[in-house]
C-alpha cells in the first residue's frame, strides 16, 4: 500500500507521464559501494556511515544544520562511547604531545596494520608558538591551558577541562555532533598514552602551550 | 636547478620563526608565479599530441578518430566540457575514462587492464601525456560542462552527496576541507569547492604538472590521492563514484576559466 501511494499523488497532480525522480542517496550508496575496493589496511567496511556520520551528511547536503534535538541525540550518544582514563591520570609527557601532533602518518592505504598514528592536529589548528606552519580549520589552540585558568592539572579546580578536553579529544561528536574533528579515541586513532600526551601538550603549564 | 634552489630557501625561510605567516605566503605565490614561466606540463603536451597522432595498440591505429563529445577528432574545446554524457557507452565520462573507451575500441588495448595499472606506469603514464594534450587544446575556454541529458543531471546530485560523505577512519568528507572559505591545511590554502569560484580555481587547474613528484596528474588521480588522505578505500580508476564528483565540481564551476594543464606545488 506504501509503495503505491505516491503513484497515486501523481496521478492526482496530473503528471503520471513524468518518471519519479530517481532516489539519489540510494544510488549515491549503490555507486560508491561499486566504485571503491580494498586496498591494505583501507578495506570497503570504512564506507558505512553510523547515525552520526550519516545525519550530518544529509545535512550539508541539505544546506542546512541538524535540528537542535536530533543533534542532542547524536551528541549523547557519541558521550556514551568516552572511555575515561581507568587510572584516573589524565596527563602523559607533552613533549610527545607535541611530536604526536606533529605527526601525520597512519590509516591510509600505504600505513601497516598496527602502526602507530599520529593526531596530525597541526593540519588544523595553531598550538604552539613555535610552529608556523599550521592549518585553520579548527580554532587555534595556543594558550589552551592558561585561557582556561588551568594552573595545576591536577587540582580539583582544574578537573572539570581536564575531563571535557579528555572526552573531546576521545570523541569530538560529544559536544558537537558534526564537528570535523576526528573521533581519535573512538575511532582507534590514538590510544590511551597518546591520548595522556596530547592533553599535556594542552593543559600542562610547562608545554609551550601555555606560555 | 635554480627553481630548485629557491624552492629550498623558501623551505628554509618557511621553518624560521623570524618569518611572518603572511610573508612565506607571499613567498610562495612568487615562487609558483615564477614556475608559470617554463612549466614542464609542456613536454607532457608534446608527447600528447604525438600519442594522439601515432598508431599504437594492437589495432595499429591512432586516436584521431576518438569521439570526445564534440565528434570525431574535435579536441579544442572538448575538455571544458566534460564530464559528459556518452550515448555508445551509454556513461556519463571524464576525459580518462572516455580515452578509456578509445584505446579499447579504436586501438584494441584493454581498458580495464590499464584502469589497474598503477598511475605514472606503462599505459597510464601515456594517458598523463593525452589528458595533458587534450586539456592545453581548451586553455584560456570556460568551463561549460553539459547538464541538459538526466543521466548528467542525475551524476551532479550523486556527486554532490558524495562530496559531503563523511566516512572512513577520520569522519572526513571532503568538504571537510573544502566546504569553506579562507580555510586552510598547514601553510596550504584550501579552495571551497562548493561555490563557484573555488570550483572554478580548484577542479580548473588539474590536470597539473606537479612538481613535488615530477608528474603530471590527472583529475583521477588527484581525486585518489584526497581519499588516500580521507583515510578511504580505494577508488577504482575511472568510477562512477569519481566521474560523479567531477561533474558536481565543473558545474559549480561553470564560466570559470580552464588553466590547465597548470602547475603545482
Amino acid at each position: 500500500m506504501k509503495f503505491l501511494l505516491p503513484a497515486a499523488a501523481f496521478l492526482l497532480a496530473g503528471c503520471a507521464s513524468a518518471p519519479a525522480a530517481p532516489d539519489y542517496d540510494q544510488l549515491t550508496v549503490a555507486i560508491m559501494k561499486a566504485s571503491f575496493r580494498d586496498q591494505g589496511i583501507a578495506r570497503t567496511d570504512r564506507l558505512a556511515q553510523d547515525d552520526t556520520n550519516r545525519a550530518c551528511s544529509a545535512a550539508d547536503v541539505a544546506g542546512k544544520p541538524l535540528d537542535e534535538a536530533t543533534a542532542r541525540a547524536l551528541e549523547a550518544a557519541n558521550l556514551k562511547t568516552v572511555k575515561m582514563p581507568l587510572d584516573g591520570k589524565f596527563l602523559g609527557d607533552w613533549k610527545e604531545g607535541e611530536k604526536i601532533a606533529q605527526d601525520g602518518r597512519g590509516m591510509t592505504w600505504n600505513d601497516k596494520a598496527g602502526a602507530l598514528s599520529g593526531g596530525n592536529c597541526y593540519n588544523c589548528h595553531q598550538i604552539s608558538k613555535q610552529e608556523l606552519s599550521f592549518g585553520t580549520i579548527g580554532p587555534s589552540l595556543y594558550h589552551y591551558g592558561k585561557t582556561r585558568g588551568v594552573t595545576d592539572p591536577d587540582s580539583p579546580a582544574a578537573r572539570a577541562v581536564v575531563e571535557y578536553t579528555w572526552r573531546k579529544i576521545w570523541n569530538a561528536k560529544s559536544y558537537n555532533a558534526c564537528s570535523d574533528m576526528p573521533r581519535f579515541g573512538h575511532a582507534g586513532i590514538l590510544n590511551e598514552q597518546q591520548i595522556r600526551d596530547v592533553m599535556a601538550l594542552l593543559l600542562d603549564p610547562k608545554s609551550p602551550v601555555n606560555q | 636547478m635554480t627553481k630548485i634552489l629557491a624552492m629550498a630557501a623558501l623551505v628554509g625561510l618557511a621553518a624560521s620563526a623570524a618569518w611572518a605567516q603572511k610573508t612565506t605566503e607571499e613567498g610562495i605565490a612568487e615562487y609558483r608565479a615564477m614556475l608559470q614561466d617554463g612549466n614542464p606540463a609542456e613536454l607532457f603536451e608534446a608527447k600528447g599530441e604525438d600519442l594522439w597522432k601515432k598508431p599504437r595498440g594492437p589495432k595499429n591505429a591512432s586516436l584521431e578518430k576518438c569521439d570526445l563529445g564534440k565528434g570525431a577528432g574535435v579536441v579544442k574545446g572538448a575538455f571544458v566540457e566534460l564530464p559528459r554524457y556518452f550515448p555508445d557507452t551509454k556513461r556519463v565520462q571524464d576525459l580518462e575514462s572516455r580515452l578509456l573507451t578509445c584505446m579499447e575500441t579504436l586501438q584494441g588495448f584493454n581498458a580495464a587492464e590499464i584502469a589497474n595499472t598503477p598511475f605514472g606506469k606503462g599505459e597510464q603514464a601515456n594517458l598523463e601525456g593525452l589528458v595533458a594534450w587534450i586539456s592545453s587544446e581548451s586553455r584560456g575556454m570556460k568551463f561549460n560542462l553539459p547538464q541538459s541529458r538526466t543521466e548528467e543531471k542525475t551524476m551532479y546530485e550523486v556527486g554532490k552527496r558524495l562530496f559531503f560523505a563523511r566516512a572512513g577512519t577520520h569522519d572526513f568528507a571532503c568538504a571537510s576541507c573544502h566546504g569553506t572559505d579562507n580555510k586552510r591545511i598547514r601553510l596550504q590554502d584550501l579552495p571551497n569547492l562548493t561555490k563557484p569560484s573555488g570550483a572554478a580555481s580548484g577542479f580548473g587547474s588539474w590536470p597539473a604538472y606537479r612538481v613535488s613528484s615530477g608528474e603530471l596528474w590527472g583529475m583521477q588521480r588527484r581525486l585518489n590521492d584526497c581519499y588516500r588522505q580521507q583515510r578511504f578505500p580505494y577508488p577504482r580508476f575511472g568510477s562512477d563514484a569519481t566521474i560523479a564528483l567531477a561533474v558536481y565540481m565543473g558545474v559549480t564551476g561553470k564560466g570559470g576559466e580552464s588553466v590547465a594543464p597548470a602547475i603545482k606545488r
